[in-house]
């Protein structure tokens, strides 16, 4: 099994066990992927934990684009953007920075 | 509509839920373990109406399997797996009751 | 991609058996491909949205949370069989207070559950494509 920072992470780069996260487990992930977290990063890994803490999946990618809009202005909200900061996919690579597990109906 | 029901009266109530919501111009057909709600002189008479209209099919392969063949309602009509086909394309949109 | 109308029946109750939250899983996922999917409750498969739910004492997650998400995946029509409820001895106001914003009416928020008799839902259920009873 691979691990990040001592956590242990599935085939695809997932945490295993989602109580492991903290910042530094976030940092390296995206180390791994030559990105380095910047706050645009941050307020996108945030959403998504807060996210999941509140109804316990994942957004889809248009539920996360749709909200990003809503609380970080119309700039924000679109494919465009999220890919330019998480370029293997909003949901996909930014879900496993925050620690979360892939999203539902997520392909 | 066509709703399968696949659970014994006695044991789950899926035949009742269906029977709740059934309109009147579905039919049900009873598979796997739903065919024992097919018996006659059981206690439960919940089908009795709907067998009635001639609107309950039962798989005969089911109903063999498990050995109940003389024992299923006069007005409870056998089919084989042609059968469930045409019964699904007939009545349209399908239910299976778990 | 062409729409279907999707109902999803949800009979049992949750955390016993694994249909309630597999059920949900497949509703989201159906979303995702922007289909029409609508949600009926009955049976025991009301309390899956009974306000109030508390999962600590058994180690599992309380998906209960994740029917408030609904709204953003755009499905707000969730049908309860009043005659469940009254079985049950429950009544709406038991029920969580889902909602949905109406992006056609300015977002105002709008209640997503209606109680509706089980002739209701037998009429509901023959105007669907595909009826998926969990």
């Amino acid at each position: 099994m691979a691990e990040i920072c001592g956590a242990e992470v599935d085939e695809e780069g997932f945490l295993v066990d989602l109580s492991d996260w903290n910042k530094e487990i976030a940092v390296e992930m995206a180390k791994g992927d030559d990105i380095e977290l910047s706050e645009e990063h941050w307020d996108v890994i945030n959403f998504l934990r807060d996210y999941f803490e509140e109804y316990q999946i994942a957004p889809a990618v248009r539920v996360l684009t749709k909200a990003i809009g809503k609380q970080f202005g119309k700039e924000k909200g679109n494919s465009k953007y999220l890919y330019s900061l998480f370029p293997y996919g909003p949901g996909k690579q930014g879900c496993r920075f925050a620690g979360l597990p892939k999203p539902t109906g997520c392909i | 509509m066509l709703h399968t029901v696949n659970k014994s009266v006695f044991e789950r109530n899926s035949l009742q839920s269906c029977l709740n919501t059934i309109d009147d111009s579905s039919v049900i057909l009873l598979i796997e373990d739903g065919v024992i709600s097919a018996a006659k002189n059981t206690k439960s008479s919940l089908l009795a109406d709907l067998a009635a209209e001639g609107r309950v099919f039962a798989l005969q392969g089911d109903v063999e399997a498990r050995g109940i063949s003389s024992k299923v309602a006069d007005n409870i009509k056998l089919v084989d797996y042609e059968g469930f086909v045409d019964l699904v394309v007939e009545h349209g949109t399908a239910v299976s009751w778990v | 991609m062409s729409t279907k109308k999707f109902m999803y029946l949800n009979r049992k109750a949750p955390y016993g058996t694994v249909y309630a939250l597999e059920s949900l899983e497949v509703v989201l996922i159906a979303a995702a491909f922007e289909q029409d999917v609508s949600l009926a409750f009955i049976d025991d498969g009301v309390y899956q949205i009974v306000e109030g739910q508390n999962t600590d004492g058994i180690g599992m997650k309380n998906f209960s949370k994740t029917f408030h998400a609904l709204g953003d995946y755009d499905i707000n029509q969730l049908y309860v069989s009043a005659e469940s409820l009254e079985e049950r001895g429950l009544s709406a106001d038991d029920l969580m207070p889902l909602i949905y914003e109406d992006e056609d009416d300015d977002w105002a928020e709008k209640p997503s559950v209606k109680i509706v008799s089980n002739a209701e839902l037998s009429k509901l259920m023959s105007d669907q494509d595909v009826c998926l009873s969990f």
